[in-house]
């Protein structure tokens, strides 16, 4: 193809950012792992780790923090995923976390493993001596998250502190870090949910099938629709009842919610996100509802 | 496994770019407003952050849904009001999608308005049209050509405020320029708006017949960017080395692609190129892009060379054309901006610079002036750096960096330093009189 303008599209140049920083951390870091939940994020960044080194392989194993409260659907395709891929999978369990007394499970109907998974991760880290961590994190997403540096410094405790971050200019990144401290690495910074569902539309890329509209038995609370398995603990208040749903989002079954929906073609979903007026969390995430600034307080902490 | 190639991606079928522009003001002067108002006319503010927003401003008793609350993000911003970091947002129009670097505009962010600046194509200026032109707006003229931001945009805001004044604006734009030809402003575009109500954002405003410009919007969507890069000087850094030798593929087997982001010019299979720091020259056989073998290579592409001879390259090298090579240099002039409250740059100060892919360890040689931002006053006798404030600085590095001006190239001109004791990136870096 000649370009004889020499213009890119705008996938076109977020791939090549994308693949700048992934090569960086790479070549800079002696321990890197790349979290890899399943979700569309992770799945895309996947993609862009193996472009940057191919033909050879993504020098790095993937990790997945393991809540316990999943979709088979997802553990599923993480498996075929990962075998298909050639990289090694690391699994952080948080139920392994609780069995070892590191944490405590919460109680309650609205009891959720989400805060619990900082620990796992954390000491997944810890223990893989890892000392830089690719999310799939967007600015886009959040506005704490908005406020984060694409190669994001952790101290000994893997907290983020937000007011004292360090300045990044160019496509310059500071990776010096100490013995016991590490980053997370942002590569998707920059990308909308949009470009991600235009991205896995261009590359082909498989998702897990509950981003497809499917029937599922659901139940309402707090306005979102949640998945009726049995570490959602429904209440007798709270009836179930058959939805054709898909998720805009995967994260934790137990606080993760579906959206009423009909788009089981990629190109219909791509339509429906396009017309959206409500943000994917927003509408999908029962864990950012605790206030405004829950995603903050939980980054802070060590959290994604 | 995967087939030989990591994808067949089809061309993409939007052939949307990205702008990405930093805006500089304090909250006084309406900046997240105009942002807040930007991303709400162009639909890229949803529901639910709409509906907190206007829960937050009715709770403090705000007339107006307060759109500020929008862009600040963490929990000691919307307690004080103030913006403390660089936030970056997003938004689409048919024509473009947008990365805004919003940047605080008070005195002592100074650091977060360079680093907003070092990206960004282009740079909104806010003045509060009551005040007129203040010590910041120049300051911020000032940083925007230091960083050498292609493009400024002032926009004159609260028209309202002074009756959509045809005279109140013209004074401005005088003053302004004025103060500019001072400057290398390379493009500068005023527009006389309204934040608050919307004239002159997104649609053409009724309230200022006068004003035959186009709306800021418009002007975002069709500023011409792609002659901004530098398309002629071949800037290769090499960012990492791609050996997949222990591939059971005997085609893999003696693959040896040299990975990295173009910095500069156009590359070709075919074409001439010299290796620093060997200086020895080869061919370039073969560029491999993300999606497959390429034709070319240009910024901002990320790509692997592969060459015809085999030498020894490794991470931190150049690749750039025999008859066009960057100066290398260790020796370094500079302007500086210190960016850290710790300790002041001074002379004899050791730090690591980080150029390209290449870090070296640095020392301070001399500070040959402080610069005022806001007079442009040059202070000989300072005797250091303090926080946010920026002066020109020789320095000596203990290996040879392969550098442009950085007039004549933003990424093989900048440089990082980090201050070894603390880790932290204490000082960005503009090369002067390079060859």
């Amino acid at each position: 193809m000649q370009r004889s303008d020499y213009l890119l599209s705008q996938l076109d140049v977020l791939e090549a950012e994308s693949i700048q920083i992934i090569r960086e951390v790479a070549a800079e870091f002696e321990r890197p792992v790349l979290l890899f939940s399943g979700g569309k994020d992770s799945i895309v960044m996947l993609r862009l780790a193996q472009k940057a080194f191919w033909p050879a392989p993504v020098p790095f194993p993937v990790m997945h923090v393991d809540t316990g409260h999943n979709f088979p659907e997802v553990i599923e395709y993480r498996d075929r995923r990962v075998a298909e891929v050639g990289v090694r999978l690391v699994v952080a369990s948080v139920q392994e976390s609780i069995d070892a007394g590191r944490v405590v499970e919460e109680t309650g109907r609205r009891a959720s493993r989400n805060r619990l998974q900082t620990t796992t991760l954390l000491d997944a880290i810890e223990e893989h001596r890892f000392d830089a961590a690719f999310g799939g994190a967007r600015r886009d997403e959040e506005k704490a998250r908005a406020k984060e540096r694409v190669v994001s410094f952790r101290d000994e405790f893997g907290q983020w502190d937000p007011k004292n971050q360090r300045p990044e200019l160019w496509n310059l990144y500071n990776t010096r870090i100490r013995q016991g401290e590490h980053v997370r690495v942002f590569p998707l910074s920059n990308w909308t949910e949009l470009d991600i569902w235009d991205y896995v539309r261009r590359e082909e890329l498989e998702l897990p099938s509950i981003y497809f509209a499917h029937s599922r038995r659901v139940f309402e609370r707090d306005g979102m629709l949640l998945a009726d398995i049995s570490y959602a603990n429904r209440g007798d208040d709270e009836p179930a009842f058959e939805a054709t749903v898909r998720y805009r989002t995967v994260g934790d079954a137990s606080c993760t919610g579906a959206v009423k929906s009909a788009a089981a073609t990629l190109d219909e979903v791509i339509e429906e996100i396009a017309a959206t007026r409500i943000t994917e969390r927003g509408q999908t995430r029962a864990d950012d509802r605790a206030s405004e600034a829950a995603m903050e307080d939980r980054k802070k902490e060590g959290y994604f | 496994m995967e087939a030989t190639a990591p994808s067949p991606a089809a061309a993409s079928g939007k052939q949307m770019d990205i702008l990405r522009f930093a805006t500089a003001g304090s909250v006084d002067d309406g900046k997240s407003t105009l942002i807040g108002r930007l991303l709400f006319d162009s639909k890229s503010i949803f529901e639910d952050q709409l509906e907190s927003v206007e829960r937050t401003s009715a709770d403090r008793g705000e007339e107006y849904t307060n759109l500020a609350l929008l862009t600040d993000g963490l929990r000691a911003e919307r307690e004080q009001g103030i913006t403390i970091d660089v936030a970056y947002r997003y938004f689409a129009t048919p024509r473009r999608k947008f990365i805004i670097a919003d940047t605080p505009g008070h005195i002592q962010y100074t650091r977060n308005m360079v680093t907003g600046a070092s990206t960004a194509d282009l740079a909104i200026i806010l003045v509060d049209a009551r005040k007129g032109i203040l010590e910041q707006s120049r300051r911020h003229a000032f940083l925007t050509t230091l960083l050498k931001v292609p493009h400024l945009v002032v926009a004159v805001n609260k028209m309202d405020l002074v009756g959509y004044d045809r005279e109140v604006y013209e004074r401005i734009v005088d003053e302004f320029t004025a103060f500019a030809s001072k400057l290398e402003v390379t493009d500068l575009t005023f527009v006389p708006l309204s934040a608050l109500h919307g004239d002159n954002v997104v649609e053409r405003s009724v309230n200022m017949p006068w004003y035959e410009g186009p709306s800021l919007l418009h002007h975002l969507e069709h500023v011409h960017i792609a002659s901004d890069r530098n398309l002629i000087d071949v800037r290769f850094p090499v960012q990492y080395v791609i050996r997949p030798h222990a591939s059971t593929d005997p085609e893999l087997h003696d693959y040896r692609g040299y990975a990295g982001q173009v910095a500069g010019g156009v590359l070709k299979p075919g074409d001439e190129v010299v290796h620093l720091p060997s200086g020895l020259t080869t061919t370039i056989t073969h560029i491999d892009g993300p999606n497959g073998p390429v034709d070319e290579a240009f910024p901002p592409m990320s790509v692997t060379l592969r060459l015809a001879d085999e030498i020894d390259i490794s991470r931190g090298d150049m690749i750039a054309r025999p008859n066009n090579r960057p100066e290398s240099a260790q020796d370094l002039d500079a302007m500086v901006c210190w960016m850290t409250p710790d300790r002041p740059l001074s002379p004899r100060m050791k730090l690591v610079l980080k150029h390209t892919t290449r870090t070296a360890k640095a020392m301070v040689k001399t500070l040959n002036y402080r610069l005022d931002v806001n007079t442009l006053h040059r202070d000989e006798s300072a005797p250091s750096l303090g926080l946010n404030e920026i002066g020109r600085v020789s320095l000596r590095v203990t290996q040879p960096l392969f550098v442009d001006d950085y007039g004549r190239n933003r990424l093989t001109g900048g440089f990082i330093l980090i201050d070894e004791a603390t880790n932290n990136t204490v000082g960005a870096g503009m090369i002067l009189g390079a060859k």
